[in-house]
């Protein structure tokens, strides 16, 4: 699926937020990263990892402290113009999490998914408005007749899919998806995740799926980075991070994911990362192989190369 | 038990998706829902009758008084009330000490339904325009203060940061000072009168709403679907009016009826105190302000104008506590 276009490229993107005088939380901090064309790329971690932060830092709700950001080929970081503001609006979109939160509960499905026409001008005929509404719409799955309709008289699943339409109506190339399943059952989630897959073989959408489902990142995902403290510690193919993980933090996570098979699980072990021999702030990233990477010490490397986990893993 | 014919059944297409459930085609009216839960809340329905009431006799109740607000008729001095027909029942029937004053003094086809005070002026007319200039200045202070309170508090609570901890010092150190202290000061400088009373109430009565609005603003503008609104390219104009104004009206509805009554009360208040409206000029205050120096005398010169002003006040509460109930969002369902 990836062409090997560069879509989006993060270098040592950090983000801190000031809680007083003498704290602040680095919440993203010095993650570099590549997102390929029409792939799917996600960002798995515990929570308070710093995914959501890095989401919404790329997307400029958050000014970013340092790093650089490039999108298609122009720089996003720092100080932003008008016209490269315009340039991410139109080009780069956002899914959120909650669905009940997301949609504003004074608004028709109409006015809501039209908004991003609305204030980018984008349309200025009503029906042409209207039309481009139930487009989107049906692209998503929902009807016609749901546009004069406000958000509470949805489900769930259906609130979601307002707020990909909502996202679609700009017609993005690139799509920041924010945990969109955790607040739906499991059944919806299907739903919802197939959708995303429909469009994004329909429209050439790339994605940047943020979520803690490890299972749900395994099935939809192209590449993984995985998060742990605002650092990237361990990034490859869904195949590197799930059959060949090297960070003691990624083995940790995965041994936390259930089996289906009873008998496996009664025997499956569970390793407790115990981060005190590691600091992450003065380790680098090292290569593996073209695609898998790890964040680690030379000291550390050559211990979890000869298999030895016995500092990091209980 | 019935035998299943093949014929009977049909075989679904499958679709891509699951078929949308249907949702009833009603919309959701926001201002009617809230009618509805107010309907049931029986006090706060008669109050705004009671209020409606109340405006329609301070919009005509001077015109059928017989008498002009300043007119003075020394013959008529404190003549006690008295309406035709009611005095048949033994009250409103013109009798002090058991005399009735109307006849003693010849003014046999003369009726004063609320009495008439010490320069002989109607009490009926001089009260309808008493409220007629409670409402005026409750109507204008409360409005100057929506617009203010409102705008500060969007702002403040929506910038954040440096803008909101100037802005709230700011609140700080003007309801740091007593209120009285600034009106004396104000009345002192700008002359008693309408004006006067009407700034002096804009000066202070804002903070309530803009601090109502701000912590309104705090807890919405963390939500997603203004992050969404931002990722769409809104501005924080655009977003302030269309995302965040609208999920905050009814408690700005809310808010704005109960500084109503306040701004009645201290309007009298200040009559009351000497600082409001001048004679021959009427308010509610004023004139429970000159009746009470001969109420145990002429009561009734104090009576009817605090009737008006309890009435008034404890409507004013009773609607707005109803219209909080009714927009209160953790009502719905009821």
């Amino acid at each position: 699926m990836s062409t090997n276009n560069v879509i989006l490229e993060v270098k040592n993107l950090k983000q801190f937020f000031r809680v007083d005088r003498k704290t602040t939380t680095r919440a993203v901090d010095d993650v570099s990263f590549k997102i390929f064309e029409g792939e799917t790329f996600s960002v798995v971690g515990e929570s308070g990892s710093g995914k959501s932060t890095l989401g919404r830092t790329l997307i400029r709700i958050y000014d970013g402290v340092a790093g650089e950001v490039e999108f298609m080929g122009k720089k996003i970081s720092g100080k932003l113009d008008k016209e490269t503001k315009h340039f991410i609006t139109t080009n780069m979109q956002m899914i959120f999490q909650d669905p009940m939160a997301s949609l504003n509960p004074r608004k028709k499905v109409l006015d809501t998914v039209a908004f991003g026409l609305d204030v980018n001008k984008l349309v200025s005929d009503p029906v042409e408005r209207k039309n481009k509404v139930i487009e989107v719409l049906k692209s998503v799955g929902l009807s016609e007749d749901h546009i004069n309709r406000f958000p509470h008289q949805f489900s769930g699943g259906q609130r979601q899919r307002i707020g990909v339409a909502r996202a679609l109506v700009l017609k993005p190339k690139f799509i920041i998806a924010d945990e969109i399943i955790s607040a739906l059952d499991v059944s919806i989630q299907a739903q919802v995740i197939n959708l995303m897959k429909k469009l994004q073989r329909e429209l050439g959408l790339t994605y940047l799926f943020i979520a803690h489902d490890l299972s749900m990142v395994r099935y939809i995902s192209d590449r993984v980075a995985v998060m742990h403290l605002g650092h990237i510690v361990e990034m490859g193919t869904v195949d590197d991070v799930y059959n060949h993980p090297m960070h003691p933090y990624t083995k940790s996570l995965l041994s936390a994911i259930p089996h289906p098979d009873p008998d496996s699980e009664k025997k499956r072990k569970r390793f407790v990362y115990d981060m005190s021999t590691i600091i992450y702030n003065d380790s680098h990233m090292v290569q593996l192989s073209d695609t898998h990477s790890i964040l680690t010490t030379d000291k550390d490397f050559e211990l979890w190369s000869k298999g030895d986990y016995s500092l990091s893993l209980k | 038990m019935t035998e299943h014919k093949k014929e009977l059944f049909k075989r679904l297409e499958p679709k891509e998706y699951v078929t949308q459930e249907l949702i009833s085609n009603e919309e959701p009216k926001f201002f009617r829902d809230a009618y509805r839960r107010f309907k049931k809340n029986k006090g706060a329905h008669i109050a705004l009758f009671m209020i409606i009431g109340i405006l329609f006799l301070a919009a005509f109740g001077p015109l059928i008084g017989g008498h002009v607000y300043n007119e003075v008729i020394t013959q008529h001095i404190n003549l006690p009330p008295r309406v035709p027909f009611i005095e048949n029942l033994g009250i409103l029937n013109g009798m002090r000490d058991n005399v009735n004053i109307y006849l003693q003094k010849g003014f046999n086809d003369v009726y004063y339904w609320f009495g008439a005070d010490g320069l002989g002026r109607d009490l009926w007319v001089r009260v309808w325009m008493g409220t007629r200039i409670s409402f005026l200045v409750a109507f204008v202070a409360v409005l100057i203060d929506v617009i203010i309170g409102i705008s500060y508090g969007l702002i403040s609570g929506y910038y954040g940061g440096k803008v909101d901890m100037v802005m709230q010092r700011f609140v700080e150190i003007i309801s740091g000072i007593p209120n009285l202290v600034v009106v004396i000061l104000l009345v002192l400088v700008l002359k008693p009168g309408l004006q006067s009373i009407i700034f002096a109430l804009m000066i202070t009565g804002w903070i309530s709403m803009s601090r109502v609005v701000r912590s309104q603003v705090l807890k919405l503008k963390e939500l997603e679907f203004v992050l969404a609104a931002r990722t769409l390219g809104a501005s924080s104009f655009v977003i302030i009016l269309k995302e965040i104004l609208p999920n905050i009206i009814g408690q700005i509805i809310v808010m704005t009826m109960f500084s109503i009554p306040s701004a009645i009360f201290y309007e009298s208040f200040l009559a009351f105190v000497g600082l409001g409206l001048q004679p021959p000029l009427a308010s509610l205050g004023v004139l429970i302000s000159t009746g009470y120096q001969s109420l145990l005398i002429y009561p009734h010169m104090v009576i009817f104008p605090v009737l008006v002003l309890s009435l008034l006040m404890l409507s004013f509460n009773l609607v707005a506590d109803g219209l909080r109930d009714a927009f209160d969002p953790k009502m719905k369902g009821f």
